[in-house]
């Protein structure tokens, strides 16, 4: 629990701005709307430029094995920017979550989702909290039979990382996912759309035995992140809300005049800048392999889902009918941040951790 | 000065001032002069201009050693708020004779700001001083003065100018509460002791050279004052658990009888709150690690009330039947503190001065305004005072 830096290096806000320009440009609201009319065309060329082109696919892998060497604070300014425009990418699920799990494996795929060629996803439900029970698929005599329901990032992946059980515990297989049946899933968040995965396909070795803790730290660290898209998601809707208010007349002048809209709105500004402390806290722990991390993603995971949610809803209800529109960009993070607040673990999960974790245990 | 180069210069001091044989306030007065007060504050006024966060490193190496504390709870008002407005806004000769004895707690100070008929609405204050020869003559009425029975100065902002509006005619002053003009009278307040008072100023006499800023620029200084206060009252630097929330904490822990699941949700999600606010000034703190307060101390003190107030009031619910008793320290006894502990006493005390939270220092809703105005830049409250003379002002 030291001071740690809860700001920004001039390399993370140098970071900041090479990703806004890029999500400005080709992460248009109307592109990103039309996935709910099932025109997915946006994610492509938008992963790749950032996968590869931006080398962001390697931002968590050290050099020596092929990545940028950065740091969770630069993954976090990443995710923030995702957050800002509801980008449809598999940053969290490819570079974030399946990455930390390769990070414990040999072979050469870490190499080829850290340079951008493959796209990996970890084969369990969206909503897995670190801490819950793991879902995973029977091996029997070298085949994965079984279905995983609600994964995030499949959809996007060419691999997938698949904790299959055998009678000597659970460990990681590498699959690609053209053997595998993908059934995409009509999601609330069609951002971050979820697939049903069903397995009938003999695999060979793993590419990790015992594999619960990797599989629990890789959840670990995408709990630890996520929040920072969360922040980039409220950050949104409090300058988008605020803009429209100062513009905004009825009765003859500006609403953001009006003392009770007026303070909504200071209120929300308070929560946003406390889920920006709570979530910066949570990556410079996991940067730092600070002893606090687990606190502090709890903490920020039961803040900032619940912040990103309450600044989606004011967002919605304070521009009035138009933010109750196809055509208003509002839906896009309310339907992001609801599903957020449940990805990972809902916000109660991650209270129950924490009371654990500080001490206050719950009555028996 | 590198951490190193100053923890070699504490140690230096401690070698020439040994706490074990040393006088208190000699102590003190010698650690002022060696620049060890506040290391933030320029050479020659306690400090030696280096980072707010090398502060940290002299008081861990002197409380280690044994050295007395300045014991900051009895002069809040005079290192939270008056230090920072004499630092920043008065002469050589003000600073050099008020700062020291305000650190170490021999001149303790109070704030003659608030009046009957100007608590939120600060600039409509009628306290008048008039000028006499070197001199200012001030007759008036103050109000919520914590510490006036014990304080040797007061920061007090009075009109000079009842011609202009009532932002430009305003005056800050440092006050002596000795003079025989100056008459303090208990307030008691909903927690049976009166730790405020009422002021009553006639026919004071303030000499010139205790004026802080120029005539009619009091206001520039007392908003200096107030960023100030609150970010005293809600940003202080503090390990997790420390205030209310430790408190309550440590009642749950000792009352296992008395845990429910529904006290356990509250508790925890309010735990999760005041970590969350505790973040955020530091991260704030960090912010500022340079430079005056501007308006984003406002928020973290609506922060803060709030969660004291919420705190207090599930504390008492997980005492029960304890909680319904007020019995534990003084009752209602009419008391006159000498330092305001929000954490201290028992669980009802703490429910009950919570409530001064939201209200001191700036309500919550005035504290909006400020997020909304300034931060958020959202279009000010219709002032229609705003450019009338005060003398023409409704009263």
């Amino acid at each position: 629990m030291t001071d740690l830096d809860l700001l920004y290096t001039e390399v993370e806000d140098d970071l900041r701005s090479t990703v806004r320009e890029l999500l400005a440009d080709r992460c248009d609201p109307a592109a990103v709307t039309a996935m709910y009319d099932d025109d997915r065309s946006v994610v492509d060329r938008l992963w790749k430029a950032m996968a590869a082109d931006l080398g962001l696919a390697g931002l968590l892998v050290p050099e020596d094995r092929g990545g940028a060497g950065a740091s969770a604070r630069e993954a976090a300014v990443v995710l923030e920017e995702l957050g800002r425009f509801a980008a449809p990418v598999p940053f969290l699920t490819s570079a974030v979550m399946a990455t930390t799990a390769l990070l414990d494996t040999d072979g050469p795929l870490l190499g080829e989702v850290a340079s951008g060629e493959r796209t990996a996803a970890l084969a369990v439900p969206l909503a897995t909290s670190p801490r819950s029970d793991l879902p995973s698929v029977p091996v029997t005599d070298g085949r994965l039979v079984g279905t995983i329901t609600s994964v995030a990032g499949a959809l996007e992946a060419d691999v997938l990382l698949v904790p299959g059980r055998d009678e000597r515990g659970v460990n990681l297989y590498a699959v690609p996912t053209a053997d595998v049946t993908v059934t995409p899933v009509v999601s609330l968040d069609m951002t971050r759309q979820l697939a049903d995965l069903t397995f009938e396909v003999a695999v060979g070795e793993p590419v990790l035995t015992e594999a619960e803790p990797t599989i629990r730290n890789a959840l670990d660290t995408a709990a630890a992140l996520l929040p920072s898209e969360q922040v980039g998601i409220a950050q949104w809707c409090l300058a988008t809300t605020v803009g429209y208010l100062k513009e905004r007349k009825q009765f003859g002048r500006v609403v953001g005049g009006y003392q009770a809209l007026k303070h909504r709105l200071a209120d929300l500004a308070i929560t946003v800048d406390s889920a920006t402390a709570a979530a910066r806290y949570a990556a410079a722990t996991l940067a730092a392999g600070d002893d606090d991390v687990l606190v502090a993603t709890g903490v920020a995971q039961s803040y900032c889902g619940d912040a990103a949610v309450a600044a989606a809803e004011e967002t919605i209800q304070l521009h009035g009918g138009i933010g109750m529109t196809w055509e208003h960009p509002a839906h896009l993070y309310l339907k992001r941040a609801k599903a957020d607040q449940i990805a990972l673990g809902t916000s109660g999960e991650h209270r129950a951790r924490i009371a654990d974790l500080v001490d206050l245990p719950a009555p028996h | 000065m590198t951490p190193e180069e100053l923890s070699g210069r504490v140690r230096d001091f401690l070698a020439a001032h040994d706490p074990a044989t040393t006088d208190r306030l000699e102590l003190l007065r010698a650690r002022f002069d060696a620049g060890l007060a506040w290391v933030y504050y320029p050479e020659g006024h306690g400090g030696l201009g280096l980072p707010r966060s090398m502060q940290a490193v002299v008081d861990q190496l002197l409380a280690a050693a044994g050295a007395p504390d300045i014991d900051p709870s009895k002069n809040g008002i005079g290192l939270g708020m008056a230090a920072p407005t004499i630092l920043a806004f008065g002469t050589e000769e003000q600073k050099q004779r008020f700062l020291r004895p305000l650190w170490t707690g021999e001149e303790v100070w109070c704030q003659l700001f608030s009046e009957p008929g100007a608590g939120s609405d600060l600039a409509a204050l009628a306290t008048r001083a008039v000028r006499d020869g070197d001199e200012w003559v001030v007759n008036g009425q103050k109000v919520w003065t914590s510490s006036a029975h014990l304080a040797r100065f007061a920061i007090l902002v009075a009109r000079t100018d009842p011609d202009v509006p009532k932002h430009r005619g305003i005056t800050y002053f440092l006050c002596d509460m000795t003079d025989p003009g100056v008459d303090v009278r208990p307030l008691r307040q909903i927690t049976g002791e009166a730790e405020f008072n009422e002021v009553f100023l006639t026919d004071v006499r303030i000499p010139d050279s205790q004026r802080l800023g120029e005539v009619g620029q009091g206001w520039a200084v007392a908003t200096a004052t107030l960023n100030n206060e609150r970010v005293a009252i809600g940003g202080a630097a503090a390990p997790r658990e420390s205030g209310m929330v430790g408190v309550v904490a440590q009642t749950w822990r000792d009352h296992p009888d008395r845990q429910t699941p529904e006290l356990h949700e509250r508790l925890v999600r309010l735990w999760v709150e005041a970590e969350v606010a505790r973040l955020t000034g530091q991260r704030l703190r960090q912010k500022l690690a340079q430079g005056q307060p501007g308006p984003e101390g406002a928020a973290m003190k609506v922060s803060f009330a709030r969660l004291a107030q919420q705190l207090s009031g599930l504390e008492l619910e997980i005492l029960g039947e304890d909680g319904l008793r007020f019995e534990s320290d003084q009752g209602w006894t009419m008391a006159r503190p000498d330092h305001v502990d929000f954490t201290g006493r028992d669980a009802g005390y703490r429910y009950l001065r919570a409530k001064g939270n939201s209200i001191e220092g700036g309500t919550s809703e005035i504290l909006r305004n400020i997020v909304a105005e300034r931060v958020l830049g959202l279009p000010a409250e219709h002032r229609v005072d705003k450019d009338v003379p005060w003398k023409d002002l409704a009263k």
